[in-house]
């Protein structure tokens, strides 16, 4: 989420995320952000918006304020314990060449 | 100096080298990490700037919307208005990400405290300027805008790429429509070389003062959030422009433009610095005329945006209720 320092007023509309699935089989992705006063105005905008090409298939928002992130301040300790688990990566098995179809 | 405050400059310090650091290494800064205070501001200020271009830059084109002379060409104009409106959308909430509100911004820009692009204070006389605009003045954004996709802040970054890819098209549009009317008959080859001659020179000034003339350049290098000094800029584009403009069978309004063999680059004339100084101070022929539109525009739908807020808050009683 890119948007936690934004405070609204009270005239103000609130901040949405926008995300889109650009086609069917493919996840959604976070693609930007707007402003809306509601859900249904925020999906209209982001059409307008982010889906003027053909980018997308089906359109996702969220208002900012209900999106919480992990703090990068924390990106070592919390991300750290994966670099010693080697084993889970399928290179650090010895196999003979001649196995085939694995 | 007490020894508390001598480890906290240090650690601040410590903190300010592991930044540049990343930056050398060509690591993204994102909203959450931290920051040098004037890398947030530089950044801030050059985006809300692009920002406010895009959003002024639809002026002079909608000027032409419904004079347009086909229907094909008010569809295109249409639509790059409305991808302009787009681009400043998609850097507003950029900005926003570093702790400025789109209130704040829009503020600033209505009080005449934030700058836009000086080339939008240009007026847009005839049909042409539409050529010339998308060709020229379109042609020195993405010649300056492409470098940024590369930009050390990652939301900034990524509103760039989803900018340019969307602004060759603009770019195409405008080199034809000029391309059209220099094969048309004699007033409409006046007209297009007519618009040449009055884009060429702003396009130019609009890369910025030389680069001994750019105070925040070195630093804004250092950060990478400027890829390129303005000189270079407006070089290569001044080198793309002379060979595109001979497809044309026009000329560029500059009696000192000579290919320079020794260069590998085109010699060409002094700019009139003046000039970009009063437009860039509030002077240009149509800054009041922008200014007071933006604010009209915003004033005009202050009725909308209560009118969809309340809307919104009395449906969403109601929803609780039901």
């Amino acid at each position: 989420m890119d948007n936690q320092y934004t405070v609204q007023d009270k005239t103000s509309w609130p901040l949405w995320e926008v995300f889109i699935r650009s086609k069917q089989g493919l996840d959604h992705k976070h693609v930007g952000s707007l402003h809306a006063a509601d859900a249904a105005m925020a999906i209209e905008n982001a059409r307008d918006v982010y889906t003027r090409r053909m980018e997308g298939v089906s359109i996702w928002v969220v208002e900012s304020r209900h999106i919480h992130a992990s703090n990068p301040d924390e990106a070592a300790s919390l991300y750290d314990p994966a670099n010693d688990k080697v084993y889970r990566h399928p290179t650090f098995y010895d196999l003979p060449d001649e196995l085939k179809h694995m | 100096m007490s020894t508390f405050v001598q480890i906290t400059v240090l650690m601040s310090s410590a903190i300010e080298t592991g930044f540049q650091e990343k930056i050398d290494q060509d690591i993204r800064i994102e909203p959450r990490d931290w920051m040098p205070e004037a890398y947030r501001k530089t950044l801030i200020r050059q985006i809300s700037q692009h920002a406010h271009s895009e959003i002024v830059g639809m002026l002079p084109e909608a000027n032409w919307i419904t004079r347009a002379p086909t229907l094909k060409r008010k569809a295109t104009l249409i639509a790059k208005v409305q991808d302009e409106a787009g681009h400043g959308l998609y850097l507003y909430s950029s900005a926003e990400t570093l702790g400025v509100s789109r209130e704040e911004m829009i503020d600033q820009l209505h009080q005449g405290k934030a700058k836009y692009s000086s080339i939008f204070n240009y007026p847009t006389l005839t049909w042409a300027d539409m050529g010339a605009i998308g060709w020229l003045v379109d042609g020195a954004a993405i010649m300056n805008q492409v470098p940024l996709c590369r930009a050390s802040y990652g939301p900034y970054a990524r509103a760039m790429v989803r900018i340019c890819r969307e602004e060759s098209f603009h770019q195409r549009q405008g080199f034809e429509i000029l391309l059209v009317l220099s094969k048309g008959n004699e007033a409409q080859r006046r007209m297009c070389q007519d618009a040449i001659d009055r884009w060429w020179w702003p396009s130019v000034m609009m890369f910025g003062p030389n680069d001994d003339a750019s105070p925040h350049t070195a630093q804004s290098m250092r950060w990478k959030i400027k890829r390129f000094t303005n000189d270079e800029l407006r070089q290569r584009f001044v080198d793309v422009c002379a060979g595109q403009v001979k497809l044309l069978g026009m000329h560029l309004p500059d009696p000192d433009l000579v290919w320079n063999e020794a260069r590998q680059h085109y010699d060409f004339g002094p700019i009139d610095w003046n000039e970009f100084r009063e437009v860039i101070n509030g002077n240009g022929p149509c800054n009041k005329e922008r200014l007071a539109a933006r604010v009209k525009a915003h004033a005009d739908g202050a009725w909308v945006r209560e009118a969809a807020l309340a809307h919104a808050q009395k449906n969403s009683i109601r929803e609780k209720a039901a």
